[in-house]
């Protein structure tokens, strides 16, 4: 009996191969990169354009000036790519495990917290290249962060796309068809999405509804987008740098307990893999 | 020499429902298994337990000597399987399933190019490995997934109901590919099937219905004078 030892290169070959995997599957999905494009497009191109005449934005951090609607709108719309991506990897991670696929990296002898924390780096990185381009295109439209804030917002971009992603890797954990995901669209993204700061600064959520305010601070996509706003002026949202870190610990423990063969729903459910 | 899976006293429960009963089974080195029973008799949680897609709470399960609870990567990196449906990407050709695969044991990207063209030499697919996995024949898929679960070198296959789905022709290839693949490269295997011609005489046989297991031995001291399907009917009391 040949001993099996796993070295250090053993779990970069196994990353790169989950990684690589991912990426192929997107290659093979143009109109999912299309899709994820179009979507904040056609929000920065119709909707901002409409409410830029009616919504005036006062000087608002991180911003020096008074600020074009496009230009507080971006931020928010980079991280709506990194929503739907999450989503995006959940719903494929249900759908693997409807057709069966998902069997085939349980069963590899790496821990689950490595794979599932692989398959999460992996579509990070798939959201980024995304995010990117479509800053690129934003750049034509007159958004046009410093040249140095294309840099800064990386790490941000990092965070708040595995923090994403490791919330949408514990829905899927959680989610037993596919048939359901209309569900978590409708009861989940949407009300993540509308009520953060992505089209609206908090005082404006503030003069409307005290409440709505209160809610809009304490959903977690609103630091996910203050973060990546301020990196993108070169500044840090510490307190929505500790909100996304905690979420991130909270949601990737939470995926990897529901995950454990011996722990969590997975354990309770007849055919789920 | 220890054996290549050893099952010992296992049980597992779905909620109230008690779906394996205090399982245990011994597949020796080098030997084919047939495990037998009707649909529903537990083959396919006893499959997710040993893969450690399910955890094993109670007793025990050994891979090559490996206590699946205690060193699952050691268990793990010995078994090969194939799930009773389709677990390949069918978006994807065959040679970049295998590669991922590869990939999830930790294989390097060139020895796995290497063991690509082995097993798909081995599986008689070599033709098809740029083909994407939704174009091939049932068989042929079956033939890509035994090519999956040897890319790694285990030392036990697990084959789960590997035919189901396949026509006649097809089925027997399947089977005859899994033995001759048995007897060349020195893994052993557990066949979990409730097709009764599956099974040869000198196999090794299990029977396990309701979640129990009713008897082990070889096929031929089983079946007796009476025949394999008589010795089922009377030992399950169910049709076939």
């Amino acid at each position: 009996m040949s001993d099996i030892t796993f070295p250090p290169r053993a779990w970069v070959t196994a990353f790169i191969g989950i990684s690589l995997r991912e990426t192929l599957r997107f290659v093979n999905q143009r109109g999912r990169f299309l899709a994820a494009l179009v979507r904040p497009l056609v929000w920065l191109f119709i909707f901002a354009a409409g409410f830029r005449a009616v919504l005036g934005l006062s000087i608002t951090e991180p911003y020096q000036t008074y600020v074009l609607y496009e230009v507080y709108v971006t931020p928010g719309l980079c991280a709506m790519i990194q929503l739907f991506n999450g989503m995006q990897s959940s719903l494929s991670m249900v759908y693997d495990r409807e057709t069966g696929a998902m069997r085939t990296l349980l069963v590899s002898p790496f821990p689950r917290w490595f794979l599932l924390g692989a398959k999460l780096v992996a579509g990070v990185v798939v959201s980024i290249i995304q995010v990117y381009t479509f800053l690129a295109i934003a750049w034509f439209w007159e958004v046009r962060p410093p040249a140095l804030g294309y840099l800064t917002v990386l790490p941000a971009l990092i965070l708040s796309g595995l923090m994403l992603g490791a919330m949408g890797l514990f829905l899927s954990s959680a989610i037993r068809q596919l048939e359901n995901f209309a569900g978590v669209m409708n009861f989940v993204i949407f009300p993540m999405f509308f009520a953060s700061t992505a089209l609206y600064p908090l005082w404006r959520m503030r003069e409307s509804s005290t409440l709505l305010h209160d809610i809009c601070a304490v959903n977690p996509f609103t630091h996910a987008v203050e973060l990546v706003r301020f990196a993108l002026y070169q500044q840090v949202n510490w307190l929505s740098l500790a909100v996304v870190l905690g979420c991130l610990a909270g949601f990737f423990g939470a995926a990897v307990f529901m995950y454990d063969p011996a722990k969590g729903l997975w354990a309770r459910r007849k055919g789920v893999a | 020499m220890t054996a290549a899976l050893e099952i010992d006293q296992v049980n597992h429960r779905f909620g109230r429902f008690q779906a394996l009963k205090e399982v245990s089974l011994i597949v020796p080195r080098g030997g084919f298994t047939a495990l037998l029973g009707v649909n529903g008799a537990g083959k396919t949680t006893l499959f997710s337990l040993i893969t450690r897609l399910y955890n094993n709470s109670t007793g025990s399960i050994r891979v090559a000597g490996y206590d699946l609870r205690r060193e699952p990567m050691q268990a793990l990196a010995r078994l090969g399987v194939v799930f009773q449906s389709r677990a390949m990407d069918a978006d994807l050709t065959v040679r970049q399933n295998l590669a991922y695969h590869a990939s999830l044991h930790g294989i390097s990207r060139q020895d796995a190019a290497g063991r690509i063209e082995e097993v798909l030499s081995q599986v008689g697919l070599v033709g098809k490995s740029a083909d994407r996995v939704s174009a091939l024949s049932g068989g042929q898929q079956r033939r890509a997934e035994i090519a999956r679960a040897l890319i790694h070198r285990p030392d036990i296959l697990l084959l789960d109901e590997a035919t189901v789905g396949l026509d006649v022709k097809s089925r027997a290839e399947v089977l005859e590919l899994t033995r001759r693949l048995i007897a060349e490269n020195g893994v052993s295997a557990l066949w979990a099937t409730h097709i009764m011609d599956e099974i040869q005489p000198d196999d090794d046989l299990v029977i396990l219905h309701q979640g129990q297991v009713l008897r082990r031995g070889s096929a031929a001291d089983i079946a007796g004078r009476q025949g394999l399907t008589q010795a089922f009917l009377d030992l399950t009391g169910v049709a076939v």
